[in-house]
């Protein structure tokens, strides 16, 4: 280990001499504390670090110790239900080595090596194995079974393989004479490799509605939730962690509140999965730097997560991975840049934000991983962004949505009158609509996209209508255009209005979306034929539907089927009305 | 080791540059003594090689570059701290400012704190009663929350937090209860306000003041939210006070940040504010809550003015971005005669869901504050449109949602700065005035709880 001295500190910025040796990228020991930090340049003799920790008390002359490797994340058994810090140091382990509040330099292993793991082999001496393959497996948690893979850049025979009980440091097989531990570590901000990349076909369920049903995300694919603080980005992620039919869920707070972690930290051991009946901390790893934490460690927390989920998908996994808030990350890499005196791009963001940004969207993707089986796996990877103001024009922004293919974007003036999620239907999108149609078309309804689009043009329709009503008054509307606005606060309000806190309410399984849909566009539809027919409005307004379409999100999805009886009775009414 | 250098070498703005030093930290506390005894304070910003990049909390007026002496104290600004703290006025920097003796220290703490590890904190959800309807009501404020006042130029946040302080309660708890004040530039006028209205109701007693007065040195605001959140955290960790910390204005801090950035030359963020204001906002407003297994709790309601009114201005928007919610003051309410002037569809509670409810306040909390945000921003697009239409034009239901709109400012939000109402006072008056309109208008509320209290209007006044 080669040893500088320092020559300047500035913040969360050092510069040393003397690492000749040194690489970009690798961990330093900085001061006599041993601050954690990472070479972010070197011009000749000098380097400049970034360091993950608080440098109060760092003084000119301190020796900097170079490690030789880069920063990275320790995968094996005990990382499950994790909660880490942005350079993956558990957070758990921390608070029982230094009590209530984190104090700087640090000596803790990222994970645990003193636990025994059941390691269950499912390959047996002889058996030829390549990168990727599975050696065998631990039931870490009662949902996860972690599978031990053969790590990158080993291939050959096994020449000894044991199930039995190891810590993660133990051998639990030879590949060719080559011991193989269950611990693997990986630099952070290098993607892992994969076999090749393939096209999403199938749909992330969120058991939102106004996700599933109007902007859908594949199993693989990239979103963004954009909005002005108090529109209820956090809400949204926390739903979707909960909810989604992920097998893993990594969630990266970046940058935001301690008390949002502490919600998470509290209710996921609480919360059960709906497709498991395990509560959801089993399936959860948690990495927080939260807004009073070391600023450096915020741009690494993207990468550790991401580094994480990679792992899962190689087991063969679908993994969501939710980023809160990757601005505050892009801000973390604007105040580095600022430091080190770069050129500054648009508004003080360094000009390679958006290649930064696109780099860790593309980590994201439904791929076929290594290994000989042909394996799928996936990451979809949800990034909230805080824009200042709620202003998309940018830098931030703009990078992101350049990138994403879904796009929530959230509404201050929906927030104001409290209808959650604060998703605008009318500027939001999802690209990957056409691709899911199959999907739709196999495992919900036909029917399915048609009454999807109608209630999208529903939508759009009364968005027009209200102008002319603000203008005019709604009696000048033509009984036709009456309906569409009635329609439409029905969906708004009965619909896309879903109540995160309610225990009910906040999941809705994909077929009482299916249900409650096609009853209310039933409804819209015999409606609209029989006012087209001459039927007049005051006729085709069934009193009590109102209500019951209200009560309809109280409904369990086990007695989804519930709704089908309101959709025959309007079909009977309303169709009587047509003879 | 605490020798005294010689050796400024530039005094540009509030940066000294001290050549020839040696051993030298980041962040450490410095005292600058002149010829005539005078001492000025600062903090290092930067080292390098021998040189040290000195910010000072004072003004440099007065200062010369050859006849002052520095000292670099080997620590960080500390504040003292002693369970006798409690009714005592500090400045800026927390020297006593109240002519009285000195504190003897039982100890002294680093104002900058330590960041609270996410898995030590217990999540806030035990209700405070303020007494005021737009808050407990529909923005809820819970201990350990932090709740900013996003206020205007000429607007009454001084009385509103006043009335907060005087009112605050939690139900069905004996915990003892302590204010932190931090006054930030704010003008005397202003300060005896709340010293005055502290000490009517006897909460002088119970009170810690800091004040930097408008005319006080400006660089010094850097560290005085700093200092009274380390005593906060002294009285709520250690002491096991429930301290509510009042720091007003925050609009004051974020322009001495400015005001150092700019002198070191940094690369601006939005309106000349350095990149990292949210940071180090953040590094203040995260200092509330409350840690497992600590008696104690820390709740900030920071106050702030928009400049020119807008909520998009970076000190209220990276402020919104790191608080639980807003509380947000309305020019045009105000200026109708209606007080506490809170604009609710902007103001939010972000942990106002775990502090409601049956057990905690009552079990229609929750339907009542859904149905009463719908059922106002309903009634003022109606009133919008009244205007344009004139109000024969409307529909009956929008009819009475006008009249709607109209008895909520009138009775819901104008209590006054005096009324004190309780939760299940201002629960009773929400379904009063919800009772204007039918039934199945109010689609927010379930309902069994809609069938229990929609027709009871036992509790009517």
């Amino acid at each position: 280990m080669k040893q500088g001295k320092i020559i300047k500190v500035s913040g969360p910025l050092i510069v040393a001499s003397g690492l000749d040796s040194a690489n970009l990228h690798d961990v330093v020991y900085v001061g006599n504390a041993k601050l954690v930090g990472e070479i972010i340049e070197l011009r000749g003799d000098n380097a400049s670090i970034q360091v993950y920790e608080e440098t109060s008390g760092v003084k000119v002359g301190d020796p900097v110790i170079n490690t030789n490797a880069p920063l990275c994340m320790e995968l094996a058994p005990g990382i499950m239900s994790g909660i880490f810090d942005g350079i993956g140091r558990p957070l758990a382990d921390i608070r029982q080595l230094v009590g209530d509040r984190i104090t700087t330099g640090l000596a803790v292993d990222k994970l645990n090596r003193k636990t025994k793991w059941e390691f269950k082999a499912t390959k047996q001496v002889g058996d030829t194995v390549t990168a990727g393959d599975i050696l065998g497996t631990v039931q870490e948690t009662a949902v996860v079974e972690h599978r031990i893979l053969v790590p990158y850049g080993i291939q050959g025979k096994i020449t000894k393989i044991a199930s039995g009980n190891y810590t993660i440091i133990d051998t639990i097989a030879e590949i060719d004479g080559k011991p193989i531990q269950m611990l693997q570590k990986w630099p952070v901000r290098q993607a892992r490799p994969i076999h090749h990349k393939l096209a999403t076909s199938v749909p992330l369920i969120t058991g939102q509605r106004t996700i599933d049903t109007l902007f859908p995300i594949a199993k693989g694919g990239v979103a963004a939730i954009p909005g002005p603080f108090g529109s209820g980005k956090t809400v949204c992620q926390h739903q979707i962690a909960k909810w989604s039919d992920a097998q893993v869920v990594v969630y990266i707070g970046c940058g935001e509140r301690g008390n949002e972690m502490t919600d998470v930290l509290n209710e996921f051991p609480e919360l059960l999965d709906v497709k498991t009946g395990e509560p959801l901390m089993k399936r959860t790893i948690l990495i927080a730097n939260t807004s009073d934490m070391p600023v450096a460690a915020r741009e690494a927390s993207i990468y550790t997560g991401i580094t994480i989920a990679e792992y899962f998908r190689d087991m063969g996994y679908d993994v969501a991975i939710m980023a809160d808030s990757t601005s505050r990350w892009a801000e973390a890499l604007r105040e580095m840049s600022g430091r080190l005196e770069e050129l500054p791009g648009e508004e003080g963001y360094p000009a390679y934000l958006s290649s930064r940004i696109a780099e860790f969207y593309e980590r994201a993707g439904r791929v076929q991983v290594l290994g000989s089986t042909g394996q799928l796996g996936s990451i979809t990877a949800i990034g909230a962004v805080s824009p200042p103001g709620g202003d998309l024009s940018e830098p931030v922004s703009q990078a992101t949505l350049r990138i994403v293919k879904v796009f929530w974007g959230l509404s201050a003036a929906l927030a104001y009158r409290r209808h959650f999620p604060a998703i605008d239907w009318l500027t939001s999108y999802s690209l990957y609509v056409d691709q899911l149609e199959d999907w739709y078309r196999d495992n919900l309804s036909p029917d399915y996209l048609t009454y999807r689009q109608g209630a999208m043009k529903v939508l759009q329709l009364s968005a027009n209508l209200e102008e002319i009503v603000r203008l005019v008054g709604e009696d000048s509307l033509s009984d036709a255009d009456r309906l569409i606005l009635d329609t439409a606060n029905l969906l708004k309000e009965d619909y896309l209005m879903q109540d995160a806190m309610s225990e009910i309410d906040t999941y809705a399984a994909p077929k009482k979306q299916f249900l409650m849909l096609e009853a209310m566009m039933t409804y819209y539809n015999l409606a609209d034929t029989a006012i087209r027919k001459g039927v007049a409005y005051e006729k085709v307004i069934l009193p009590t539907v109102r209500e019951e379409f209200a009560q309809f999100r109280y409904l369990p999805n086990d007695q989804a089927d519930k709704i089908t009886e309101l959709t025959n009775r309007i079909k009977y009414e309303l169709g009587g009305k047509l003879v | 080791m605490n020798k005294y250098y010689k050796t400024i070498q530039s005094a540009v703005g509030p940066l000294l540059v001290v050549t020839d030093t040696q051993g030298v930290t980041y962040n450490e506390f410095v005292e600058i003594k002149a010829d005539d005894g005078t001492v000025r304070y600062g903090k290092v910003l930067e080292v390098l090689d021998d040189k040290a990049v000195v910010q000072m909390f004072t003004a440099g007026q007065g200062l010369g570059i050859h006849d002052n002496a520095v000292k670099f104290t080997g620590h960080g600004l500390e504040v003292a701290v002693s369970p006798n703290i409690l009714g005592r006025v500090f400045d800026g920097l927390g020297r006593p400012k109240d002519g009285a003796a000195p504190l003897i220290a039982t100890k002294k703490l680093d104002i900058n704190g330590a960041p609270i590890n996410p898995t030590a904190r217990d999540y806030p959800q035990d209700f405070i009663q303020t007494g005021i309807s737009t808050i407990d009501g529909l923005n809820t404020l819970v201990r350990g929350q932090k709740l900013p006042i996003f206020s205007m130029s000429g607007m009454p946040h001084a009385e509103l937090a006043a009335q907060i302080a005087r009112q605050a309660t939690v139900p069905n708890s004996d915990t003892k209860f302590a204010i932190v004040f931090a006054a930030i530039g704010i003008t005397y006028d202003e300060a005896a306000y709340f010293m005055n209205s502290f000490a009517d109701t006897g909460a002088l007693s119970r009170s810690v003041m800091f004040i930097n007065l408008a005319n006080d040195p400006a660089l010094e605001r850097i560290a005085t939210p700093r200092v009274a959140l380390t005593v906060a955290e002294y009285l709520a960790f250690e002491l096991n006070y429930h301290v509510l910390v009042i720091t007003t204005d925050m609009t004051n801090y974020a322009e001495a940040l400015r005001e150092v950035s700019a002198a070191r030359k940094e690369i601006p963020g939005r309106r000349g504010y350095p990149g990292y204001l949210y940071t180090d906002l953040a590094s203040l407003y995260e200092r509330a809550g409350c840690i497992k297994g600590c008696q104690g709790s820390i709740t900030q309601i920071p106050i702030l003015t928009m400049p020119e009114d807008d909520k998009t201005h970076p000190i209220p928007d990276l402020t919104g971005y790191i608080t639980e919610g807003q509380i947000v003051i309305s020019r045009e309410l105000y200026k109708k005669g209606i007080t506490p002037p809170i604009d609710i569809l902007p103001s939010l509670s972000r942990l106002k869901d775990k502090g409601i409810g049956a057990g905690k306040t009552r079990d229609d909390h929750k339907g009542v504050l859904n149905q009463l945000f719908a059922c106002y921003a309903k009634g003022k697009d109606s009133k919008e449109l009244a205007q344009i239409l004139g109000e024969s034009a409307l529909s009956e239901t929008d009819q009475l949602y006008c009249k709607f709109a109209t008895e909520f400012e009138n009775q819901f939000i104008n209590q006054g700065f005096d009324t004190n109402r309780t939760i299940a006072e201002t629960l009773d008056l929400g379904w009063k005035l919800l009772r204007l309109l039918p039934k199945v208008e109010l689609t927010r509320i379930s309902k069994p709880i809609l069938d229990k209290y929609y027709n009871d209007d036992t509790n009517d006044d």
